[in-house]
Formats: structure tokens, C-alpha cells, sequence
């Protein structure tokens, strides 16, 4: 277990490693100097030269790569240009709203989807397994933000049970922040919420198919009996990855989510960030974000090979 | 086979959406109810009526129009999107395959993972923030994560195939890998090359929409579907009309896609109709 933990340690590095180039490399170097592309068009050539000088752009991009990536090593994202403070205090404000909208959404989608696809796989072919099955090809289908529009226009606008946008901060009270946070929680939720359903569905109707489903049957179980003791927790293994890959598109979908409803998150953190051309707060979210995803995957690679041995030795 | 196609219940459904959507781009080319670049102001915020059957929206403009002008921008994104991915990644799955277990399987592999574990939409957002937004951009952008899915499916394909014995009569023959690759592995990984094509043309579509909801795609006055809603979002508590057409596009042709995907994967490998 402890050398399948180092390997995916590895990797995990790797990938953060190339990350951070790719990122670099996009943001800073292929695009030309990014001091002319900060000001925009018609500037002082003192101007800008000011502004390199600032940024610390007069030496190699070898030398600022690293600069960047000792930096945020030790929390140092950089000063953001347009809101003049540190980028790690921009960024630390919206975690909070951005991580909480993520767990809600994964939450959301995994209480949804558990029941939705344990009715289907029980009654395969019946009326409750074709009901979910058309639930969720809409599911996939309907794009999230205009769903969430659609929420807005339901339980905002008509009934008036939600605020069309805005977050009123957690010290003004934890349920008025979760309220904010539950209608985009929901559209965001929608389509994981229908993959997960559709995993947990063709995953225990494989499980049901083993043969330790047809001895526990033989042994007197009812179909039900059987599910509940025996195949649900078989079944569960793919579900779990998917949920950690899900927490991934949830992130990224936030970032449009955020947009909608107009929550100060890190996705309306990366748009500000480039319509004021704030390279270093779209270098820096892009990186944390990315940081996220590839840590949860570890995460849930670690947990995996925890639960079934058998991934241990691959 | 193909009677089997067309008599599928999904193919059906899912063809004759994604038909709608596909004529309705290609009919915007020749004829549109209304002009999609003229302003009539004193004919805006119609709500459905037989003159304007989607309405119109801020500055009088048709919505229906705008919805089948709208439907050349997705649909050309994302058909040009996968397009990318299979040019790319077919060619480096089957390479993969014929050398398997060697450094360039590894390489190419190992890549396809790094770039498989980066949320796509954030480097999307990205690339088309630091480049410009545009349509090309966005092609780009969600053209290279299809590149992986379909060298991983290909490889995956390929490798089942190469221990079969047509494929090992034609190595005995005096063939090239390449040449088998192109000659006999390929036609038989066509199929589901097919449906996975399909499915990545329905992400594509949902992509596209997404960035440019956020701006970041086609650009004025080009119409798309993701910025028509986005231009609707200040306007959706007295005009809700203006962001339901535009979303149930994206909805239905995604439908569509995916049904047809679905209803093609049954038709060339029923086994896995019981699973899903």
C-alpha cells in the first residue's frame, strides 16, 4: 500500500509539474510581453517598461518560472495588478464560497443519484428504471447554466423561495449562506447527478449478474434481500471513482455556475481576472484550481486501493 | 446492419433531432424567416406569436432566426472540435497500439493521461482568455481534449485486434504496421469510432455553449446559443421567452446526439444493451 501511495505521490508531482509549465508557458510566454498585454493598446513605452520592472519581466522566463513556482510553494501567489493585494488573499476569500458550492453540488448529486439509480437497477425494465433512465439523458443533455437560468426564473423570480443571485457572506448567518449557495448547488448537481445514476444503475445490474448474487439467492435472499447485503457494496467501486472525477467537473463547472449567479468565487475571480488582463490572478487561480482536481483524483486513488486490495498491485 | 440502424428506436429519435438542427443551420445559409443583423426596436420583447414564433429579443430581432443562424456556430465548433480529436488521436492510439509496450506507447500514453487529468474547461477558459475569444480559439481549445479519448479508445480497440489471427496472416504476409493498422485495424474500430464520435460531437456542442455563455466564444455578430442566453440573463424576470429557445436547442440537438450514440452503440455491440 505504501508503494502504491509513493507511485501515485509521484505522479501527482509530475502532473503539477507539467501543470505549472503548461500554465507558464500559456499565460506568459506564447502570448508575447505580458506587461503590453496588461495595459492593452496605446501606452507609454515608460509605462509598460514600469510595469516590467514591477512584475520582475527583465529576466529570463527560466528565471521568473521559478521565481513563481518557489513562490507558491510557500504561499506566495504574487500581487494581483488591478486589486493591489496579494493574490493568496483574493484567493483564500473566494475558496470559501467556491469549495463549499463544490461539496454542496457533490452532496446534492450523490443523494440524488444513489436512490435514482437503486430504483432503476432494482426494477430493470419496469416503469421506475425508464422514468430515471429518461431523467437522466436530459440530464446530460440540458446544459447546466441555462438550467440554473431556468431555476431562477421558477424559484427566484415566480415564487420568490431563493435570491436570483448574490451571496450574502457566511457572518451574516450559515443557513442565509447556504440558502445562496442551493440553487446553483442544484445546477450545478443536474448533470453529475445523472451520470452517477446511470453508473450506480449498469454497475449493480453487473454485480446482480455474479455468482455469489445467484448463491446468496439459492440460500433463500429475496432480489431485494440480495441487493441490499450483497451487491450494493460490490456495485459501489466504479461509483466512487466517478465521484471523484465528478468533483473535478464540478469545480470547473462552478466557474460558469459562479457567472450566473453572480457569487464572488473563484469563477468570477478568473473572469475579473481576464477582462482587467490580471495575468497573475489567472495564472494563479487556473494552478489552484488544477491543484485541486489532481489531489482529489490522488485522494480518491488512494482510497480506492484501500478498499479493493486487488488495485494495490497494478 | 443497416436495417438494424434504422429501425432502432434511439437512432430514430436521436436522427431525427439532430436532422432538425442539422437542416435548420444549413436552410439559415439560403433563408430565414428574419434578418438576423437587423434591428427593429419597435418590434422588441414580442413574446411567441405567428409572426415572430420564438419571439423576439431586446433589438427586435427574430429568435427563431437567430436560433437556426445560431445552430451553424455550435454545430460547426464542435464537428471541426472532433474532427481534431480523431486526425490527432486516431493515428497516435493505433501507433500506440502497433508498437504497445514500447517508448512511444508509453509517451504517447502517459500524455493522454496528464492531459486527461486537467479539467477541461478550465484550460479551455485558459486558451481562449489568453489567445482572444473566438471560434477558432474555442475549436482549438475543445479540440485537444478529444484528441486522448480517441487515442485511448483506438488503442484500446487496436490492441484486442492485433492478437487476432486475420491480423497476424497479414504481418505473415510481409505487411507493415502501418500499413495493417490502416488496412485492417482501422475499418474494424470504425464502429466505434462512430459512436464516440457522436458523443464528443454532443460535448462539443455543450462546450462550445459554455464558453460562450461566458464570452469566450464565437463573437458578435456571429450568433451562438451560449451567448444568446447569456445576453438574455438581465432580461429573464420580464422576458423569460428570450433564454428558453436558445437553451432548448442546446438541450434537444445534445439529445439527439446522445440518443443516437446510445441507439448506434446498441445496434454494433448488442451486449452491452442489457447494461445500460
Amino acid at each position: 500500500m505504501l508503494r502504491f501511495a509513493f507511485q501515485r505521490l509521484i505522479s501527482l508531482t509530475l502532473s503539477l509539474i507539467v501543470a505549472s509549465v503548461v500554465i507558464f508557458a500559456v499565460v506568459e510566454v506564447i502570448p508575447g510581453d505580458p506587461a503590453s498585454y496588461m495595459l492593452g493598446l496605446n501606452v507609454a513605452e515608460d509605462t509598460v517598461a514600469a510595469l516590467r520592472e514591477e512584475l520582475g519581466l527583465n529576466v529570463s522566463p527560466f528565471e521568473r518560472y521559478f521565481t513563481w513556482i518557489t513562490g507558491m510553494l510557500v504561499g506566495d501567489f504574487g500581487t494581483s495588478y488591478t486589486y493591489r493585494v496579494p493574490v493568496a488573499e483574493l484567493i483564500g476569500d473566494r475558496l470559501w464560497i467556491s469549495l463549499p458550492l463544490t461539496i454542496y453540488a457533490l452532496v446534492l448529486s450523490t443523494l440524488i443519484a444513489f436512490p435514482a439509480g437503486i430504483i432503476a437497477a432494482a426494477k430493470r425494465g419496469g416503469a421506475g428504471d425508464i422514468g430515471v433512465m429518461g431523467f437522466t439523458q436530459l440530464g446530460v443533455a440540458i446544459p447546466n447554466f441555462w438550467f440554473a437560468m431556468l431555476l431562477v426564473i421558477v424559484f427566484a423570480i415566480n415564487l420568490r423561495w431563493f435570491s436570483a443571485g448574490g451571496f450574502p457572506g457566511w457572518d451574516e448567518g450559515f443557513w442565509l449562506s447556504v440558502k445562496s449557495l442551493t440553487l446553483p448547488a442544484i445546477a450545478l448537481a443536474l448533470p453529475q447527478a445523472s451520470i452517477l445514476a446511470r453508473v450506480m444503475r449498469s454497475s449493480l445490474l453487473d454485480t446482480l449478474d455474479e455468482d455469489f448474487i445467484r448463491t446468496a439467492r439459492a440460500k433463500g435472499l429475496s432480489r431485494r434481500q440480495a441487493l441490499w447485503r450483497h451487491a450494493l457494496r460490490n456495485a459501489l467501486i466504479p461509483v466512487l471513482t466517478i465521484i471523484g472525477l465528478q468533483f473535478s467537473f464540478l469545480m470547473a463547472g462552478a466557474i460558469i455556475i459562479e457567472n450566473v449567479f453572480f457569487l464572488p468565487g473563484l469563477g468570477r475571480l478568473i473572469f475579473q481576472g481576464i477582462t482587467q488582463r490580471d495575468l497573475i490572478v489567472v495564472e494563479s487561480v487556473v494552478m489552484i484550481l488544477i491543484f485541486a482536481v489532481i489531489l482529489v483524483t490522488f485522494l480518491v486513488d488512494l482510497a480506492y486501493a484501500w478498499v479493493d486490495p486487488r488495485l494495490r498491485r497494478r | 446492419m443497416i436495417k438494424a440502424i434504422l429501425t432502432n428506436w434511439s437512432v430514430r429519435i436521436g436522427g431525427l433531432l439532430s436532422l432538425i438542427f442539422v437542416a435548420g443551420a444549413l436552410i439559415s445559409f439560403v433563408w430565414t424567416p428574419f434578418n438576423v443583423e437587423t434591428l427593429t426596436i419597435k418590434e422588441k420583447l414580442q413574446t411567441p406569436n405567428l409572426t415572430y414564433w420564438f419571439g423576439t429579443d431586446h433589438f427586435g430581432r427574430d429568435i427563431f432566426s437567430m436560433v437556426m443562424v445560431g445552430a451553424r456556430t455550435s454545430i460547426a465548433v464542435a464537428i471541426v472540435a472532433v474532427g481534431i480529436g480523431i486526425l490527432l488521436g486516431v493515428p497516435l492510439g493505433l501507433a500506440a497500439a502497433a508498437r504497445r509496450g514500447g517508448l512511444l506507447d508509453e509517451l504517447i500514453m502517459r500524455t493522454n493521461d496528464l492531459i486527461f487529468a486537467f479539467p477541461s474547461l478550465v484550460i479551455a477558459i485558459l486558451i481562449t482568455a489568453v489567445f482572444g475569444p473566438g471560434a477558432v480559439n474555442a475549436i482549438i481549445a475543445i479540440g485537444i481534449f478529444n484528441v486522448p479519448v480517441f487515442a485511448r479508445l483506438s488503442r484500446g480497440a487496436a490492441l484486442s485486434l492485433w492478437a487476432r489471427d486475420f491480423v497476424m496472416a497479414a504481418q505473415v504476409a510481409g505487411k507493415s504496421a502501418a500499413r495493417i493498422s490502416a488496412e485492417h485495424i482501422l475499418p474494424n474500430i470504425l464502429n466505434l469510432l462512430i459512436v464516440q464520435g457522436t458523443i464528443q460531437f454532443s460535448l462539443g456542442i455543450l462546450a462550445e455553449a459554455g464558453l460562450s455563455y461566458v464570452g469566450l466564444g464565437a463573437q458578435p455578430p456571429i450568433p451562438s446559443w451560449g451567448r444568446m442566453l447569456a445576453e438574455s440573463q438581465t432580461m429573464i424576470s420580464f422576458a423569460p421567452h428570450i433564454a428558453i429557445f436558445p437553451g432548448m436547442a442546446i438541450a434537444l440537438t445534445v439529445l439527439g446526439l446522445n440518443l443516437m450514440g446510445d441507439g448506434l452503440r446498441d445496434v454494433f455491440d448488442p451486449r452491452l444493451r442489457r447494461a445500460r
